[in-house]
């Protein structure tokens, strides 16, 4: 069987940025895989948009944990999908699935889950009301944070039977 | 780097080792199960992932292995609700509880990895990240599962623990990775 987890494009931050987009995503796979390992500028969750829009089309029902409690919460009509991974001044790993993505029938739902150094875990489950097809995928630390030199951005494709 | 990124996603260090087994998309008329049969030995791991609506509303996304549906299966979540961090647990029970299922017209993701699915000494383990959205309401959990069994996993069978059927545009995806 032939191989179906390919490295769409990769992304190595060259100096401090507040966010990163991947575009002109094909059409050909049928899930993303994002994975971002790196340093920021400050201990922030992940955020994510798709196509450009900034409407408040977003959602997102969250978990976490510090070491010592564990809290869920939610942001609905938000101009962001939150908590999709972590990353600080020490480090932080995050998986993110967006699965059918190019489906032009349902609303697309995002899977992340990440880890701060020494901070804390997360997972996040997002939703962008829209039934187009992700063609462009944008992400950025929240709070006004950045992504610090080296940090390194992943995008893969997933192609089913 | 590499090592936390294979630590976190083994399948993302073995771009190579990952390959489609099976897929279903539900049709019209909705399906009350999933079943991947005769899958093959020649892997490590597998995963499913998938995406599913429901035409009723029900609680969860069952796993059964090699159609044993006998008080052989364990699973732990933990789980949040936008408001509430939550445990459970369920032993001797006759499933694994691999995902959220929400109301219908919103679709539920997940991705299940079963470990070590071909070994023969040993019982056998998933782990799951699953969740769904409604803009106000949601759950997102992590499940792990045991299948009290040291046999090889030919057949994995998912359906809901309260019955009802999967609806139409609802896709499971069965990959296998190499170790």
């Amino acid at each position: 069987m032939p191989s179906t987890y390919d490295k769409i494009a990769t992304y190595t931050v060259p100096s401090s940025t507040s966010s990163y987009t991947f575009s002109s995503i094909p059409a050909t796979y049928t899930d993303i895989v994002i994975i971002v390992g790196g340093t920021g500028s400050g201990d922030a969750s992940l955020m994510m948009r798709f196509n450009g829009d900034t409407g408040n089309n977003y959602s997102t029902t969250y978990l976490y944990g510090t070491g010592s409690s564990a809290v869920s919460g939610r942001v609905a009509n938000d101009s962001w999908i939150v908590a999709m991974g972590r990353i600080n001044t020490t480090g932080g790993a995050s998986v993110i699935n967006i699965q059918n993505y190019s489906n032009t029938t349902t609303y697309k739902t995002a899977l992340g889950r990440g880890s701060g150094a020494a901070t804390l875990v997360i997972a996040g489950v997002g939703v962008w009301r829209s039934t187009t097809a992700i063609n462009s995928i944008t992400l950025s630390p929240e709070s006004g944070q950045s992504f610090s030199t080296g940090a390194v951005l992943t995008l893969y494709g997933i192609k089913a039977a | 780097m590499l090592n936390n990124i294979a630590a976190l996603h083994p399948a993302a260090a073995a771009l190579n080792s990952y390959e489609s087994i099976s897929t279903v998309t539900v049709g019209a008329g909705g399906q009350a199960s999933i079943d991947f049969t005769s899958i093959p030995s020649t892997y490590k791991h597998l995963q499913i992932r998938g995406m599913a609506t429901f035409t009723t509303a029900t609680n969860a996304i069952i796993l059964q292995n090699n159609s044993d549906t006998g008080s052989n299966y364990a699973w732990h979540q933990l789980y949040g609700t936008g408001s509430v961090a939550g445990a459970s647990a369920s032993t001797t029970t006759t499933f694994q509880n691999i995902s959220v299922a929400p109301e219908t017209t919103v679709t539920a993701v997940f991705v299940c990895d079963i470990l070590d699915y071909g070994n023969t000494s040993k019982y056998k383990t998933s782990r799951s990240l699953s969740g769904y959205d409604k803009n106000g309401s949601g759950v997102i959990a992590l499940r792990s599962g045991l299948w009290m069994n040291t046999n090889a996993i030919t057949s994995l069978s998912l359906k809901y623990d309260s019955g009802g059927n999967f609806a139409q545009y609802s896709s499971f995806a069965l990959y296998g990775i190499k170790g």
